[in-house]
């Protein structure tokens, strides 16, 4: 494996603006370690952005773990967002493109799960949401 | 925060963002911006992406916006330096970019402008320090 360069899982707490920043570095740097390709860098990094903005505005805060993972054949960069918010009703809905309740574009969702190879979500109302996403080198 | 500078040259104000911002960091520029085209009658913005690693829907909506704010303030906003993993990001996404213009570098920013300036007859001063043609040569 690589030397010198830890990949074990990092967490980043999401509490705030700064942070949503700090999320994108951190899955900048995970993503170069694990040697994603440069377009996948950039989408991997983007969708996190997106998600890291959702588990703020919409989950009141929450964490981003970060986790250099392999399925024996290729290595990826899975990314779990999870917030104890009010969680999402209509998933379905949630997922359309441009629908939002928040005033932006309502491309976060929808836009992010389009920029990775895997995306799994699971949310109640109530009890919080949490997304899975995983981008592997080719 | 952060703050992202905004320089005057000749007619045109340049934005380069050499940082990774933050929403408040970006929605603070697009106020900044606004002040500064009515402070100074500017009528072009150029935003310098060069830098920027990702364009998020944020900060996309953000280029939109300050594309539509200069528009009502008469004065044309071209964004260049966009970097090409950006744009495939960026299509992917889902955001379309709506009312921006674009151009590869600065230079070929500041041309455009220029042009549009001189096509609209309403519209007679030459914009200072901006040559006109097609005499630069780009990298």
């Amino acid at each position: 494996m690589t030397a010198g360069v830890d990949l074990g899982p990092k967490t980043q707490a999401i509490g705030s603006d700064e942070d949503v920043v700090r999320v994108r570095q951190l899955v900048r740097t995970v993503a170069v370690a694990a040697k994603l390709s440069l377009v996948d860098q950039t989408k991997l990094v983007t969708a996190a952005s997106e998600l890291a903005r959702n588990t703020l505005i919409y989950g009141g805060g929450g964490t981003a773990e970060v986790t250099v993972v392999e399925d024996g054949r290729r290595r990826g960069v899975r990314i779990v967002f999870a917030d104890s918010g009010p969680g999402i009703a209509d998933l379905d809905l949630a997922l359309t493109d441009g629908y939002t309740t928040g005033g932006g574009l309502g491309l976060g969702l929808s836009g992010s799960r389009r920029l990775v190879d895997d995306f799994d979500i699971q949310t109640a109302p109530g009890e919080g949401t949490r997304i899975t996403v995983t981008k592997w080198s080719r | 925060m952060e703050r992202v500078p905004i320089l005057k040259i000749g007619d045109i104000l340049l934005v380069s963002i050499q940082i990774d911002m933050s929403d408040q960091t970006a929605v603070t520029l697009q106020e900044d911006l606004a002040e500064r085209i009515v402070a100074t009658g500017c009528h072009g913005v150029i935003i310098d992406i060069t830098a920027l690693d990702i364009v998020d829907s944020f900060v996309g909506r953000m280029l939109s916006t300050i594309a539509s704010i200069s528009k009502v303030l008469d004065a044309e906003t071209v964004v260049v330096g966009m970097r090409p993993a950006v744009a495939i990001t960026l299509v992917e996404l889902g955001l379309s970019l709506n009312g921006i213009r674009t151009a590869l570098n600065v230079e070929r920013g500041m041309e455009l402008i220029a042009a549009t300036r001189d096509d609209d007859p309403g519209y007679d001063d030459d914009p200072e320090g901006v040559e006109s043609g097609t005499a630069a040569t780009s990298p």
